[in-house]
Parts: structure tokens; C-alpha cells; sequence
């Protein structure tokens, strides 16, 4: 039996967690065997509605008077506890923050080798599992055999898909907790006082990397992006030089960005920047060099000094706006 | 304040990743080596905290004996050791390496004192595994909080906050602890010359570890289906700006 944990608000699931049970569905058919949801938490039951469209006929919901807020630790236990009472031979969350936390939690705990951010799964001897290595420019196979296999699905790797409408069976399940499982629980919440279309929202993004040249340089790319209602981003180099907010880099270990043009000027296509850009709909490159890797991944492109494309961009806008 | 940062050797791959022969590395001949980014800003963030609360910085990995240029880059920057678990730079999964830190780390504290905080990358820049910090907290009893970027020491307790949503999340722990931090914590800073210099007489520890099975083995490696693009020049210089305007308009975004 296979087992998807899904994050929730108490409203809502999460949607990469609806992307999860889409993905088990179709394994669970693969190997022949059965999947249940679980919901961790108060008011889990409310969020559980959605799930009847995603064919799924039983939901363990995991309660317990302290589990409120979130404690890796006392998520882990518990689902640790409900792996053994159902005799469950898989576990699968989302690769969010939480979802990969949690199962690496699990599998600490149960001295097992976790997959995390798994792409593709095919039955063989035990699992054959393709999963995700530098953010997704690499992909590594490897095998799962342990009588539990653990792991998470990568995000954004299939999209989420309701089936026939299944009555749904709830059935509590109350793990024993100890003080040791809270040593670690969310002790409050800031909400960002929002300036409204952020990186990862924009639908335009002006990128700008070491080409720029300068923090000064960024403020022709700032005026490009406010003609056209977007936003600015930058490479590592743009960041790490302190030119630009490190909220503002695109890539591997920035922000993930899915614009509908991303206009990137003076950055080279270094693999970790491409794992943030790839998404966009469509990119045209901006650079001097027609060398460039940018290029080899870009639909359109401009060669030449952005000190003096993006300026005459501008009053070309200006001149028709 | 005491503390040890894990750092892990990469090949810097830029623009291409070449794959050996047999697909079971990353063909490193022609690349030069870092560590993550988020590394980096552990680093920074320990000497920070060191220069503010008073205490040494150790740093610490596991890798072939040449991993030792990542730990003096540590150094320069104001860590004061090295510790260097050897291997012959075979693949070694989560699990086996956090059992060899783990054991490191206990073997260190028993001739040099505990540590009050240990920190991590929240993900490795090659293999991600998301789980080497949780999984060496789980070994010694610590509590662990990942994902961090902001971090501060409150009336004794450690406040962390890490992105969620739309939002933060705010976690306060007692120390000893572990944190696994994310770019964006702080900008760390390049080493002077002078910390390049004393870098190289500061000292460095070579560990032979016991390996344990790996779980998680690795078959092969693969590049995912590329969809190579054929890009459109729609000019040089500031003479292509009509064509750019014709494209923003087609695309309807003028
Ligand atoms: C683990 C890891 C994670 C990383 N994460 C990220 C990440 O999240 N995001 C990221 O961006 N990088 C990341 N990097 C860094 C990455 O490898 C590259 O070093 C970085 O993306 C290069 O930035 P760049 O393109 O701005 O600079 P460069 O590679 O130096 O390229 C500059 C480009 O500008 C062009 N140029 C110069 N002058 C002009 C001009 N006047 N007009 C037009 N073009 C000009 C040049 O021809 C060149 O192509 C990471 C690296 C590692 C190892
Ligand atoms: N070989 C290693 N040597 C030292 N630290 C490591 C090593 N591998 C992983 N780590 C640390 O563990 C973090 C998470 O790694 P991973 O679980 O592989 O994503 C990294 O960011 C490093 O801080």
C-alpha cells in the first residue's frame, strides 16, 4: 500500500501535493497495490472534500491534540506510526520544503534511504527511480529496495489531474507523542508586507548579470521593466556583487521564474541561472557575445552592448506608447 | 560560541555538464571547484555569529583529499579548522555520509568540547538530496530547522526564520542545534589577502572514515531530453530596437 502525505492549510491541499496524488495514482496501478492519503493536523478533515475528485477512497487523518502547528519531528513520528499500523510499503510527499524535510525526518528515523525530488519510478527488481540532481540539469538513476521505500515527487513534473469521484472514508489516527517530538514546532508567522508583482508572478522579467557592469547599470534595466509592467532579476553574479537583493536572482538557488518574456541582458547561461529561467515562455538574449550559451536556449536574440540596446529599446517604447 | 559548518566539494560545471564515459560521474578534467552557495553563506553566517559571541569556527567535509582547497577558502574567511573525512571520491549517498559527519563530529567533541551549533547547506549544488543536516541532527539527538535565512541569537535561544508561502515561518530553539541555511542569509564576504595568507598555517584534520553500505546506489547518469532552441537574431545594437518592439508586440506584451 502506498501512502501520499499532502500539505494543507486547513482550507485548502496543496497544489503540488495534488500534483503527488496524481503521480501515486498512476503507480499505485503500475504496482498493483492500493494508495491512501494523509492529512496531518486540526481541521484536516475540511480540506479532505477535494480529495474524493483525485480517486482516492480512504484518508488517514492524523490528530493529535498538538499537532496544530507544524513539528518535523512530531509529523515524522506520526507518520512513522502510521506506516507501521498499516503496514504500508511506501511513502510519498511533495519536494517542497516541508514535504522534503519531513520524509528525510522519516527516513533518519528509520535508518532508510529517502529518494527526494524523483522524476520518473518503473517496477523492476525493487523501484527503478530517475531523480533530479544540480535543480534538474542532471538527472541520476538509482534503485529503491527496502521493504519501505521512501520518497518525494519533484515539482511541477505532472500536472494534477481529478478521476471519477470516489466516496471518501475517513479514519482518525491518533500517534502517542512525546514532549522531544515538539523541540522544534513553528512558533509564529510573518506575512510579507507584499509590493504586489513579485519574480515569481511576473509575467515580464528584465534580467541583468555581470554585463550590467555595475548597481548603477540596473537602473536602465529598472526603467525597461517599468514600461512594460514587469519586473527586474538578475544573475548570481548581479547578487553576489551586492548590485541587486539576493530576492531578486533567477536560478538554481534563487527564485524559479515563469514569465511570459524574460529579456535577459549581459548574463552568460550558466546551467544554474538556465534552472531558473526555463519555464519562461519565451527568452530573448541580450549580449555582446555570439558565444554565448544564452543563445543556444533563447528564441530571440540581440547581439550587442545592452548599455545600448536596452536605452534605445526605451525611447523606441516611449515613442509608441 | 562554537561552531561547525559542512561544506561539500563540487565541480563547477558554467554552461555544460560533460558526463565520464561510463555516465556514473560528472566529467570533471576541464572544471574547476566550489562549494554551494548556501554553504557559502553558512560559512559567512558562522563568522559572524563568532565575531559577535566570541568562539571558533571549524569546517568540515567529505571528499577526496584535494577537498581541502574548499576548507581553505573557509579558513580565509575567518574559520579557525579543518576537518577532512577522506574518501577516494566515489559517490557516497546521504545516508553513509551523514553516519561518517556524525562520527566525526562525536570523535571531535570528545578532544575539543561540544559544539553549540552545527550548519549545513539545506541542499548539496550536485546531488540535492535535501536530508545530509536532518539526517546527522537525527544521529546526535539535536534539533534541526531548515530551510533558514535569517537567523539571530535571542535571550539565549536561536531565532530562525525561512521562507513559506507568501510569508515566514519564525522557529526558536535552544542551542546545541542544527540549522540547514539557504542563500540569501547574508552576502558573504571575499578573503582579504591577509586571511588567504594566515589560511594557509591554520590546521587542517585528515579523518579516515569506516564506510557504511550505501542504500541509495547510484546506476547511472543522464541529461534530461533537451529541447535545443533556434534562436531568432533580430539584430546588432540599437538599430534592432524596431524589430524588438515588433516582437513585444506580437507577443503582447506592448
Ligand atoms: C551551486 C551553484 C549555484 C548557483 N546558483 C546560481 C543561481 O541561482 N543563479 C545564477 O544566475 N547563477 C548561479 N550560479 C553561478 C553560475 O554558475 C554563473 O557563475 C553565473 O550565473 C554567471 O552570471 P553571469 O551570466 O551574470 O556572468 P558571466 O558568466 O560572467 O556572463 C556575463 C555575460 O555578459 C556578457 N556581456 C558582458 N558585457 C556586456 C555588455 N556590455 N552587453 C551585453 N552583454 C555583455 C558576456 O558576453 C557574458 O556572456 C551558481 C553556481 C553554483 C556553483
Ligand atoms: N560530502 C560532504 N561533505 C560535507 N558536507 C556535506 C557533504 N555532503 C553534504 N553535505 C552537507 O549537507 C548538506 C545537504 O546535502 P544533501 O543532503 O546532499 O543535499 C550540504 O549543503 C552540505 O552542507
Amino acid at each position: 500500500m502506498i501512502l501520499g502525505i499532502i500539505e494543507h492549510d486547513g482550507v485548502q491541499l496543496d497544489p503540488y501535493g495534488l500534483q503527488m496524488l496524481t503521480f501515486a495514482r498512476d503507480l499505485s496501478a503500475r504496482l498493483n497495490t492500493s494508495l491512501e492519503a494523509v492529512l496531518i493536523g486540526k481541521s484536516a478533515e475540511s480540506s479532505g472534500e477535494q480529495i474524493k475528485n483525485f480517486g482516492i477512497s480512504k484518508v488517514h487523518l492524523i490528530q493529535h491534540e498538538r499537532l496544530e502547528h507544524y513539528a518535523p519531528e512530531a509529523w515524522a513520528e506520526s507518520v512513522i506510526q502510521l506506516l507501521a499500523d498499516k503496514k504500508a510499503d511506501l511513502a510519498v510527499a511533495a519536494g517542497t520544503e516541508r514535504g522534503n524535510e519531513l520524509m528525510a525526518h522519516i527516513a533518519a528515523k528509520l535508518d532508510l534511504p529517502l529518494a527526494s525530488n524523483c522524476s520518473e519510478i518503473s517496477h523492476g527488481d525493487g523501484l527503478e527511480i530517475t531523480r533530479l540532481r544540480w535543480g534538474g540539469s542532471l538527472l541520476e538513476e538509482t534503485s529503491l529496495r527496502d521493504n519501505v521505500k521512501l520518497l518525494t515527487l519533484a515539482l511541477n513534473i505532472v500536472e494534477a489531474q481529478e478521476s471519477s469521484a470516489n466516496p471518501v472514508d475517513f479514519e482518525a489516527f491518533t500517534p502517542t507523542l512525546e514532549d522531544k517530538d515538539f523541540r522544534v514546532q513553528l512558533s509564529g508567522r510573518e506575512e510579507n508586507t507584499a509590493e504586489g508583482v513579485t519574480l515569481k508572478t511576473a509575467s515580464l522579467v528584465v534580467g541583468g548579470g555581470r554585463g550590467v557592469g555595475s548597481a548603477e547599470g540596473f537602473k536602465v534595466l529598472e526603467e525597461l521593466a517599468e514600461c512594460l509592467g514587469g519586473v527586474v532579476g538578475g544573475s548570481r553574479v548581479a547578487t553576489n556583487n551586492g548590485w541587486r537583493p539576493h530576492t531578486q536572482q533567477v536560478g538554481l538557488t534563487g527564485n524559479r521564474i515563469s514569465p511570459k518574456l524574460y529579456i535577459a541582458c549581459g548574463i552568460s547561461g550558466a546551467i544554474q541561472h538556465l534552472v531558473g529561467c526555463k519555464a519562461a515562455k519565451n527568452i530573448l538574449v541580450i549580449n555582446v557575445d555570439r558565444e554565448a550559451p544564452f543563445f543556444s536556449k533563447a528564441d530571440y536574440g540581440v547581439l550587442g552592448d545592452l548599455h545600448e540596446v536596452v536605452p534605445a529599446l526605451i525611447s523606441e517604447i516611449k515613442k509608441v506608447q | 560560541m562554537n561552531i561547525l559548518v559542512c561544506v561539500k566539494r563540487v565541480p563547477d560545471p558554467g554552461t555544460k555538464i560533460e558526463l565520464t564515459a561510463d555516465s556514473r560521474a560528472v566529467d570533471t578534467s576541464k572544471l574547476g571547484f566550489t562549494i554551494s552557495p548556501h554553504e557559502e553563506c553558512a560559512v559567512e553566517e558562522a563568522v559572524q555569529m563568532i565575531e559577535e559571541h566570541g568562539g571558533e569556527g571549524t569546517v568540515l567535509t567529505l571528499g577526496l583529499p584535494e577537498s581541502d582547497a574548499q576548507l581553505r577558502d573557509a579558513l580565509a574567511v575567518g574559520m579557525e579548522r579543518g576537518i577532512l573525512i577522506e574518501t577516494d571520491g566515489s559517490d557516497w549517498d546521504p545516508g553513509q555520509t551523514a553516519k561518517a559527519i556524525a562520527a566525526a563530529i562525536e570523535e571531535d567533541q570528545t578532544r575539543h568540547g561540544p559544539f553549540d551549533l552545527l550548519m549545513f547547506g539545506n541542499e548539496s549544488a550536485d546531488s540535492g538530496g535535501f536530508q545530509v543536516g536532518i539526517r546527522v541532527a537525527n544521529a546526535l539527538d539535536l534539533p534541526c530547522i531548515t530551510g533558514v535565512k535569517s537567523m539571530e541569537m535571542e535571550d539565549g535561544q536561536l531565532v530562525c526564520k525561512r521562507e513559506y508561502g507568501d510569508g515566514w515561518e519564525v522557529y526558536k530553539i535552544p542551542l546545541p542545534a542544527v540549522v540547514t541555511v539557504k542563500e540569501g542569509l547574508n552576502l558573504p564576504r571575499h578573503p582579504s589577502l591577509r586571511g588567504t595568507m594566515k589560511a594557509k598555517k591554520k590546521k587542517i584534520e585528515f579523518v579516515q572514515p569506516e564506510k557504511v553500505s550505501a542504500q541509495l546506489v547510484m546506476n547511472r547518469l543522464r541529461h534530461p531530453a533537451e529541447t535545443s532552441k533556434e534562436v531568432e537574431i533580430l539584430g546588432e545594437g540599437a538599430a534592432a530596437a524596431p524589430k524588438v518592439i515588433e516582437l513585444l508586440r506580437k507577443l503582447e506584451v506592448l
